[in-house]
Order: C-alpha cells, then structure tokens, then sequence
C-alpha cells in the first residue's frame, strides 16, 4: 500500500460495535449536549448488566460470606467464589486460589509491595521500572525502597513513547529482584511487550509484577501466556463497578508471602499467644469484602466476554487508526505518544492552548476529555511537557465521538484565535 | 445560545485571551525584596511572584512561570490590580477577589478583574484563577513553602 492509501485506510471509519445502548449514561446530556466520553482511561461507563447485578444482589443475595451457616451466606459465597473464579478464565490463571480480590490496582501493587517486598528486599536490592509509569506503580515501590533500604531503578523510553529495550535489559543485573512495569501506558497508550520484558527479568532471577489497569479493557490478558509473576488490574476501567479489582499472583509466590492486613476471614486460629493465617488467597482478604463490588466485576467480565475480547481489540484498534488520522488532520495539534503498538489512547498538546482551557471548552461541547499529567509526572518531564489532553476510547465509542472531538477542538481554536478559519 | 456557551463566554473574555498572550509584569527581578512560589500540582501550573516593597506599598510587582490561561491571565492582572497598594489593601482585596469567585460577590468596583467574575460558573477552574493570589500572599508573609491550590 503507498502512503496515501494508507492514510485513506486508517481514515475510513470503522463501523461500531453498536453497544451505546447498553450504557443508560450514554443517553445523557451534558450542558445540553450529547454526551461524548473519552474519558475511558480514567473510568468508564456501567453497562446494564453490571447495574443490575449490583442492585440484584443486594435485593436477592446480600448476605456475609464464608461464615453464615445459613443459605443465604452459601449463596452469596458461592457469587462471589464463582466470581473468582470467572477472573480466574478471564486473565486465564491456573488456578482461582491465585486470584485476590483488592480494592483496584492501587491496592493490589501496595499488597504485593508490603507483603512481598517487605519481607524479601535486602538494602541494595533494585526494583525496575520504566518512565511510562502511572504513580500508583512509582510510589509504593519508593516507600518499599525507604523501607528496606532497595533500590528503585528507571528503564527510559524514547521519543515516540517506547521503552528502550537494550537500556531496559541492561539496567538487568545480579541485584535486580523485582521488575514492575505497566502492560498499557495509561498516558500514552504504548503497549509494553510484556512476555518479552518477564522473559528477560526471569532469566536475570527477578520476578515481574505488570500493571494491567489499562489493558484489561482493550485486549485479552492471558498470564500463562505472559509469564509475569502477579498482574494487577481494576474493575472500573473494565466496565466494572469503583472499588473492585484483582491481584493475580503465581500461587507458590502467595502462599509463601505473609499477611498484609490483619483481622477476620484472613485467620486460621487465634489466640492471644500466636494467630495462624488462612491460605492464600483468604490470607490477603481480611475484613468483610466488597462483595457486590465482586458481583458486579464477575457481570462486567461476563459482558466484555459476550462481546468478544478480540472483537474489541480489533474494532479499537480500526478506530484508534481513525482518530489518529483525524486528530492529524488539525493544525497545531501534536501527539504524545506514537509507539508502534498503541492501545485506544491519543494524548495530545495543541499550540496556544493549554489542556486545561482545552478540556474546559470541549466539556462546554459535551465532549468529556483528561487534562492534566494523568498521574504521570515523571512521564511528563521525560517529554518538558506540564501535561496533555487525552481522549481514550471505550467499545461504545465511534465516529460519531471523533468528529465531535475534532469539531470541539476546533471551537477552541477558533475561540482562542490560534485558527483564522473554520 | 445555551447557558454554557454563554457561560464559557462570560469566562474566556477578549481580556482574558489579551493577558494570556502578553501577560503584563512578566519578568524576574533581582532586586526582589519578596518573593514566592506557587504550584498547582493537578495541573502543572507554577510560577514565582516578586515583590518590592516601599513604606508598606507594592512599589513593583513581577512573575514568572507558566500555566493555563486563566492562571497567566489571573497572574497578569494580579500584577496591574496590586501596585501601588498598601500591603493591607492587598491582602483585603485578595479576600474580596476570593469571594467573588466562590460566594457572594462583595458590593465593590474589582476594575479590570471583574472580568475574571467569569470563573464562577465553573468551579474546576476556581484554583487557577486564584493561585497567582495565594503565592502573592505568600511571598507577603514570607512564607517558603511553595502555594499549593488542588
């Protein structure tokens, strides 16, 4: 193909998934505009399914789990044991006793550094990451490293937002016990190749955690496949209700690591001499869960399953190309960002505008945008950037949404008199 | 013309988009006698205020920095509204400016930075408009830590 019939390839629209009507907030308005979210990486909308399961739950099932001797206790332990187990299929772990329910990925980064690294780390030990980092994958490991005296190591990228692999396999060394890299940059939407960088880390003796937050959504996830050592992610940029997510963990890692929080369903026995600690991944879940939060993750993976996880990557994919070509049609408009291997994630700087006035003017359109460092300072600096505009895209989103991000865009423009004419 | 629209004009005002691109007293000065910094770390906004201060009045005021342009267009104004003022003049008015953008607008004449009254309809961006003024509270009081508005 020649260079213009690629770029009229990636321009032609794909058709959508036609899942709109699934999403009741879709139907929304904003400042009496349609709605218009492109704000997916950041959360994305419920569909019906996980809104019913939620409700349905507490109106049909809601009772405490793993102790009540009465039925209704087996039944919501069975929702949410089989919940497990649909993570389990999803992420396709070996077994479901390597899945550990948290709060998001946040939690599940924090558990593994506070259970794992607290008790493993030797001063001088290192951890690697890479510059793509968001800070829940930064921070827990520099609070480790002030803990235990480790050492906290950073891979660069380059330009274009992807990681250097050679910088990546030489900050590898004899001390490294821990890589923790994210599967899809939430900031630029460059996908790491994961099972490469796990092969690399295992063969310099460290064990690998990714952050998969933003790539659950996009493509299917499978661990085995990966070889990572835990992989964390959240329900809520899955489709999935706020405060849920997973921690996956090979199970001879967990079962040898020790509790991070204490108090009930964690035990085996206590006594005020010495308490014993359950299996995992029993052992990590003290306190009642979120059990509808677990519900609702199960109803969210159910719906992206229906809809395929190929078929999402596929048509994303065919729409990223679109909106990739449509944003570069936009004069004075720059993307950050460019990795050969990109998932639904366009961040952009746009001259005489910052991304704050920008967000401000495209909400007045019903066009909902991140403005900001996405929790990505360090990134930012790698680019002498304060930060950008991100639209990142959803399976609900079509052509229809990037028109009327262009068009918004546009308005801003011509506002802020950086574009004569329209 | 919907309400937003009509809001989001009443906000970007031609003075406003003016201030952005020439801010006014946009300079270092080493013969600060004051000075602060402030940084709203949500947005990456940040920008050093200086002051020289005569007999309790703002003989000259000056800042560097970048952000968005409600806060350089704020930053500006800021500047232009202060000379000249007494210290407890400022500190008054910073009060008042507050309160225009978050309560009842006080009953005064703000002069040019009632065009900034704009920023009211949208509270996300309350923090940009004010932090020039929380960092030029700073630097009066002489305070070392950095302004934060988040």
């Amino acid at each position: 193909m020649n260079a213009p019939a690629a770029a009229a390839h990636a321009a032609l629209a794909p058709a959508g998934l036609q899942l709109a009507g699934d999403f009741p907030i879709l139907s929304r308005t904003v400042h009496g505009k349609r709605l218009v979210y492109l704000d997916n990486g950041a959360t994305t909308q419920k569909p019906d399914a996980v809104i019913e399961a939620e409700r349905n739950f507490y109106r049909d099932s809601n009772a405490n789990i793993h102790r009540g001797v009465h039925w209704l206790s087996q039944h919501a332990t069975d929702l949410y044991e089989d919940a497990r187990k649909t993570v389990q299929r999803f992420i396709n772990a070996d077994k479901a006793d390597e899945i550990v329910f948290t709060r998001g990925t946040t939690e599940a980064i924090n558990l593994v550094a506070q259970s794992w690294g607290r008790t493993t780390l030797q001063p001088g030990d290192e951890i690697l990451v890479t510059t793509l980092e968001h800070h829940s994958n930064i921070v827990p490991w520099q609070l480790l490293c002030e803990q235990t005296g480790a050492v906290l190591k950073v891979a660069p990228i380059s330009d274009a937002g992807e990681l250097e692999l050679e910088a990546f396999e030489a900050l590898l060394g004899p001390r490294t016990r821990l890589v923790a890299i994210t599967h899809v940059s939430n900031a630029l939407g460059t996908v790491n190749p994961v099972a490469r960088l796990v092969e690399q880390a295992h063969a310099a003796g460290a064990i690998v955690l990714v952050d998969g937050a933003q790539a659950v959504a996009h493509q299917a996830v499978d661990v085995q496949a990966l070889g990572c050592d835990f992989y964390a992610f959240s329900g809520h940029k899955l489709y999935g209700p706020t405060g849920i997510g997973a921690l996956y963990g090979r199970f001879e890692l967990l079962q040898a690591m020790p509790p991070w929080h204490g108090g009930g369903d964690m035990i085996r026995t206590v006594s005020f001499e010495r308490s014993t600690y359950a299996d995992a991944p029993q052992r990590f879940e003290a306190g009642t869960p979120n059990i509808a939060g677990v519900v609702g993750l199960a109803a969210a993976i159910d719906y992206v399953s229906g809809v395929g996880m190929a078929n999402i990557a596929a048509y994303e994919h065919a729409l990223l190309g679109h909106a990739t070509a449509a944003l570069q049609t936009v004069p004075g408009l720059r993307l950050i960002g460019t990795a050969a291997d990109k998932a639904a994630i366009l961040s952009f700087v746009i001259d005489g505008i910052h991304p704050h006035d920008l967000g401000t003017i495209l909400d007045a359109e019903g066009v909902a945008i991140r403005a900001g460092h996405h929790c990505a300072m360090p990134l930012m600096t790698r680019f002498g950037i304060p930060g950008t505009a991100r639209a990142s895209l959803g399976i609900y989103n079509d052509e229809a949404d990037i028109a009327a991000l262009v068009a918004a865009i546009d308005k801003a423009q011509y506002m802020f008199g950086t574009r004569q004419t329209r | 013309m919907s309400t937003m629209d009509g809001n989001l004009r009443e906000l970007y005002q031609e003075v406003i988009f003016d201030h952005n691109r020439k801010p006014r007293n946009f300079h270092d000065m080493p013969e600060a006698d004051h000075q602060a910094d402030g940084h709203n770390p949500l947005c990456g906004d940040q920008l050093t205020v200086f002051l020289r201060i005569e007999d309790g009045r703002i003989a000259e005021v000056s800042f560097v920095g970048h952000g968005c342009a409600i806060s350089t267009a704020s930053a500006s104004l800021m500047t232009e509204a202060v000379k000249g003022k007494t210290v407890e003049e400022v500190e008054a008015l910073f009060k008042d400016f507050h309160a225009m953008l978050t309560d009842t607008p006080p009953d005064r004449d703000f002069g040019k930075l009632a065009v900034l009254g704009g920023v009211r309809e949208f509270p996300a961006r309350v923090k940009c408009a004010t932090l020039a003024w929380h960092t030029l509270h700073n630097a009066l009081i002489g305070e070392h830590d950095p302004a934060r508005t988040e």
